[in-house]
């Protein structure tokens, strides 16, 4: 089905089990339970899931299968922003056209930008990716203040033409919208002491999610995803095969701008507003941090390091001390003092520092990322059920045929 | 006039005269060793083949095409393949995918965007991976990583993969250097019957005598970026000329 074989239909079927029950799953405790704030599942948190989810998803397609690495692919994604912001104070507050500017300019500033950078390969293709994003960055921050906003960055405003919409009545304020239905509009379901909440930005993310994860299966598995690792693999024997090598990295660099751009756009249908700050370096080195976390190369590592990452910045950074003295409370003074100030480093703003360890742990004892871990435990469960199965069979007398 | 001519070809590097006015013909469907002592020049000459260096001066001509200044991958979509001394094969990827790139490449040129087809069902191209495997006795190892291979299978690996694009000219620079006894043998053999079954032509540059004079039916002797003579196996190994400038004394 969907010209996938059975095991990525599968796959497939599950992350779509997964992003549909999102509201549920990402809430498991009761509203006013002390474990209610390890929730994730309210609507800003789950559309960055998926959002950065497609943005790795498309990193991907070109580190996980060229090896090339990109040190400036939150561009891409800041291209976007600004072009569907663009569009929405021009044409419409609908978030279709301003997704579709989106992925359109950022896939046309990858073709430059990657045209130029791979010229050269290695750590000096990281580095010119970087450079371009740097200056990317600082142009949106300085010169190009009169199209970007500079340091106060975009908003739709009330006296944007949008040609479409007409002008808005007295009092209203512009709001991203799908043929109407608004993206900020929400349905909270409260069962018992739970309360679940189905957004529609969430769920226009996750279709949009779900539609790039298709894409990337298919790509995975074609002809053109064998060539992609073929360039990973050996760039000598493909130039000694008749291959030009080239316009394979050139597509996978513009397929994954274009990814960004559309999670650009996303992020902008989502919370309309777009900054400089959404290009910094830091933001390219998130995206890197992402795959590898979740296993470079691999389908469903990507949306998994996306997940962790972005779980690990809005849930651990926000445990502060108080919160930490309810948790120990049990503890005799002292022993709580004590270890509230081990602790403390490690959550809330030094958040950064677990990350730090889990990718040191991660890259170190698991090369494949998470996936590779999650492998590893399939295997070791496996295992133990052919060993039972195996001691099974001893005890019958019964040949085995 | 051969399937490749060589003309007058030069190259320096620096001070070095690398080939000096070099004159090559290659027949169609022979099997052409070129030989010499090391710094004589075989892996210049053969690098001016295949479009990795431009000579300074001369022409190489393959089926009355010129090869100079093109890129290595529109040199083998003229029908040159080539094997490299150490086999250059993709080793992250399985024993049959590294059999049905070259298959793809032939198919398809040097780039398409084949990027919503879906490999498994690739049956035509699967197929003729799957029976050259057969004919190299690899097909065993179709799913294993081709990184995890011997010396001996990758290079036969490599081989079968040039020949699944058919090309009219096979070009081999030492293809058993570094080889044990056993995989040398095997490799000749190998050759030999590519040689008999398929209307090809095989240049090969080489080291060891055995398997040149195992193979070949036309030598050229290389020594300091010229060639010294030209003829049949049999004669060359009796050739005054040949003993002094590449068997010295002891032979």
């Amino acid at each position: 089905m969907l010209g996938l074989n059975k095991k990525d239909l599968k796959l497939l079927l599950i992350v779509a089990v997964l992003a549909i029950l999102a509201p549920f799953i990402l809430n498991p405790f009761p509203e006013d339970s002390a474990m209610a704030q390890f929730n994730a599942g309210y609507p800003d948190l789950m559309q960055r899931f998926v959002i950065f989810g497609i943005f790795a998803i498309g990193f991907n397609i070109l580190f996980g299968l060229t090896g090339y690495l990109s040190f400036g692919h939150a561009a891409f994604l800041g291209v976007g922003s600004y072009a569907a912001i663009w569009m929405m104070k021009l044409l419409t507050m609908n978030v279709i056209p301003a997704i579709m500017l989106s992925v359109l300019f950022a896939g046309l500033f990858s073709l430059i930008v990657g045209w130029i950078s791979l010229r050269r390969s290695g750590i000096y293709f990281a580095i010119l990716t970087l450079a371009f994003a740097q200056m990317s960055y600082s142009l949106a921050y300085s010169v190009l203040t009169p199209i970007t906003g500079g340091e106060t960055g975009l908003q739709p405003k009330v006296t944007d033409p949008r040609i479409l919409d007409g002008t808005l009545p007295q009092g209203e304020t512009a709001r991203a919208n799908i043929f109407g239905l608004e993206m900020n509009s929400s349905y909270d379901l409260i069962v018992g002491g739970w309360l679940f909440t189905f957004n529609v930005g969430y769920y226009i993310a996750a279709i949009a999610m779900l539609a790039s994860f298709y894409v990337a299966i298919r790509i995975f598995r074609s002809p053109f995803g064998t060539m992609l690792r073929a360039v990973k693999s050996n760039q000598t024997r493909m130039y000694y095969t008749g291959l030009n090598a080239k316009p394979y990295t050139l597509a996978a660099f513009v397929i994954s701008g274009m990814y960004a751009g559309l999670a650009g756009g996303l992020l902008v249908a989502m919370d309309t507003q777009a900054g400089a700050e959404r290009m910094f370096w830091t933001a390219s080195g998130e995206v890197v941090l992402m795959t590898i976390l979740g296993g470079a190369g691999t389908l469903i590592g990507p949306v998994l390091g996306a997940g962790l990452i972005k779980y690990m910045e809005n849930i651990l950074s926000k445990i502060n001390k108080d919160i930490l003295h309810q948790w120990f409370a049990f503890l005799p003074d002292g022993l709580e003092d004590f270890i509230i100030t081990i602790v403390y480093p490690f959550i809330g703003k030094g958040w950064h520092l677990t990350l730090g360890l889990i990718f040191m742990g991660v890259v170190i004892f698991l090369p494949g990322g998470l996936v590779e871990g999650g492998q590893r435990i399939a295997r070791l469960f496996r295992g133990k059920k052919a060993k039972e199965s195996d001691s099974d069979k001893s005890t019958q007398s019964t040949p085995a045929e | 006039m051969g399937i490749l001519e060589v003309k007058n070809v030069n190259k320096r590097f620096g001070g070095l005269q690398a080939l000096g006015d070099v004159n090559l013909s290659v027949e169609e469907g022979s099997v052409h060793a070129i030989i010499g002592p090391n710094g004589a020049g075989k892996s210049t000459l053969l690098n001016c083949l295949i479009g990795k260096l431009i000579p300074d001066t001369g022409s190489v001509m393959f089926d009355g095409q010129s090869v100079l200044g093109r890129k290595p991958y529109e040199i083998n979509q003229m029908g040159i393949s080539r094997v490299f001394q150490t086999p250059e094969i993709f080793g992250d990827l399985t024993v049959l995918e590294n059999m049905m790139i070259p298959i793809f490449a032939k198919r398809d040129g040097a780039f398409r965007m084949h990027a919503i087809e879906s490999t498994e069902r690739e049956s035509g191209i699967i197929e003729q991976a799957e029976q050259m495997l057969e004919s190299l006795n690899l097909a065993d190892q179709r799913h294993n990583h081709s990184a995890s291979m011997s010396r001996g299978n990758k290079r036969r690996l490599e081989i079968g993969m040039c020949l699944a694009q058919n090309p009219r000219l096979l070009l081999l620079d030492e293809p058993t250097a570094g080889m044990a006894r056993a995989d040398t043998n095997n490799t000749i053999d190998l050759l030999k019957q590519i040689s008999d079954d398929r209307d090809i032509t095989i240049a090969i540059i080489e080291h060891d005598m055995h398997v040149v004079f195992s193979l070949a039916n036309r030598i050229t002797v290389l020594a300091q970026g010229t060639p010294l003579v030209e003829d049949t196996p049999d004669k060359i190994k009796g050739h005054p000329k040949v003993r002094e400038a590449y068997l010295g004394e002891s032979a």
